[in-house]
């Protein structure tokens, strides 16, 4: 398979991502429309924000990155674009790696831009603000590469919202300990080496399996 | 006469038991195949398995050409426009199949025109009628290479005129040195050259 399928497919889930603009930015709506209340809801003292900021900027990003796991293969599986994948000799992980590449693109990189933002509104200290986005990184990549495996595997239920949402907790509660960790410790004066050096691991990890079940767990699906 | 397809004494299971009696098909270049048989012996799992999408649970397949599969299910994206989607199918399918065998290909305008939807165009997929999904369907056939074309019920959902259209445009294919799979339990092709039957039979109880 030469790249230009790939760039193919690369460039309508962008256009689709477009044309669905409301559902894309819903995420991003759900992040910033948190992160407005929290202030609201606890009292708008600085130093209080600021011990709260990494871990609820994080928790924000998290479940609004949840939010938009059910459109990752569904809408595929309902118009028949899905089984399209495996005719012929196309290489379905290609295509799942380009799907989570896209994904990603359209709903993890906007969190990533939007936390300096976050960081200023809830008062973390402006040295933290690096390793928030480092942090943020590798945490939405792994929550595409982990929701991508759960959204596969609940496809074939009718309303695996909620389903998706339990299964993925065990999954996404090291990536929000180390992720939140790392910018905590380093709003402390801290090194966050040891956190982020986890997270990669981690992240390595899923990039190498995460791709190979996924293409598993849809294949189930469409039989 | 180049062999496009040979499928040897495939069957699929489903829950531990083969759901047709084992099916053995050849295609060759210029021929049709009308695979055949009652509501449920499954003719549509078949018609997958040749397409690559399941994988037999008994005999073997080898392809030698490239294949279209056209479902139930035109899968076109719905919020994207006839040409956009068509514009798609053209790219995504060039040199999937490379060192296969291939059929030229057609632009997606061009395809448009030949199953009359030109005038739609800019319209999305999503809007159109359940008849000219189907044309669209066939239209991103002839944007691809894949001299194989496995139909699943083709004519399902379309008027006389369209049902025509549906055997022109087969007709022209085979001449192009193209080969056809179709399933269907109303309508027969009416082609220049006699399509092949190939019926299946929904395996028995006791067989598992």
């Amino acid at each position: 398979m030469t790249a230009r399928p790939i760039l193919a497919l690369f460039k309508r889930d962008l256009r689709l991502a477009a044309r669905h603009a409301g559902q894309s930015l819903l995420p991003l709506v759900f992040l910033f429309a948190v992160l407005i209340l929290i202030p609201l809801g606890v009292g708008p003292g600085p130093n209080l924000l600021a011990v709260m900021a990494p871990g609820m900027v994080w928790v924000a990003a998290l479940l609004s990155g949840l939010l938009a796991l059910e459109h990752l293969f569904r809408p595929d599986l309902e118009d028949g674009t899905l089984e399209q994948w495996w005719v012929g000799d196309t290489s379905v992980l290609a295509i799942v790696m380009v799907r989570f590449v896209s994904h990603w693109l359209i709903t993890g990189l906007p969190v990533i831009l939007i936390a300096p933002l976050a960081a200023q509104m809830l008062y973390l200290p402006p040295h933290a603000v690096p390793t928030l986005m480092l942090s943020l990184l590798l945490g939405t990549a792994l929550l595409t590469l982990f929701g991508g495996l759960v959204a596969a595997l609940t496809l074939g239920t009718q309303r695996g919202g909620v389903l998706l949402a339990i299964l993925i907790f065990p999954l996404i509660v090291p990536v929000l300990i180390f992720g939140a960790g790392a910018t905590a410790v380093v709003a402390d004066g801290l090194s966050a080496q040891a956190h982020l050096g986890l997270l990669t691991a981690l992240l390595v990890l899923a990039l190498t399996l995460v791709p190979l079940a996924t293409v598993s767990a849809l294949r189930l699906n469409i039989e | 006469m180049q062999t496009l397809i040979e499928a040897h004494a495939l069957g699929f299971k489903r829950a531990g038991r083969l759901i047709f009696t084992p099916t053995t098909l050849t295609l060759h270049a210029g021929q049709c195949v009308v695979v055949s048989g009652a509501n449920g012996s499954g003719k549509t799992t078949f018609l997958r398995l040749l397409a690559g999408i399941l994988k037999p649970a008994a005999g073997a397949i080898e392809r030698r050409a490239g294949v279209n599969f056209v479902g139930h299910q035109a899968a076109f994206k719905a919020d994207l426009s006839c040409l956009e989607n068509l514009c798609f199918q053209h790219e995504f399918y060039a040199g999937r199949d490379a060192g296969k065998l291939l059929v030229p290909a057609i632009s997606a305008i061009e395809a448009l025109s030949q199953v009359g939807l030109i005038k739609l165009m800019r319209r999305r997929a999503g809007h159109l009628s359940a008849g000219q999904k189907k044309r669209l369907g066939l239209a991103g056939l002839l944007v691809t290479q894949a001299p194989v074309w496995l139909l699943d019920e083709p004519y399902a959902s379309l008027d006389e005129s369209g049902a025509q259209q549906v055997d022109r445009l087969i007709d022209q294919h085979l001449r192009h040195g193209g080969g056809v799979v179709l399933s269907t339990h109303r309508r027969q092709p009416v082609l220049s050259v006699p399509a092949l039957s190939c019926p299946i039979a929904a395996a028995a109880e006791a067989e598992t």
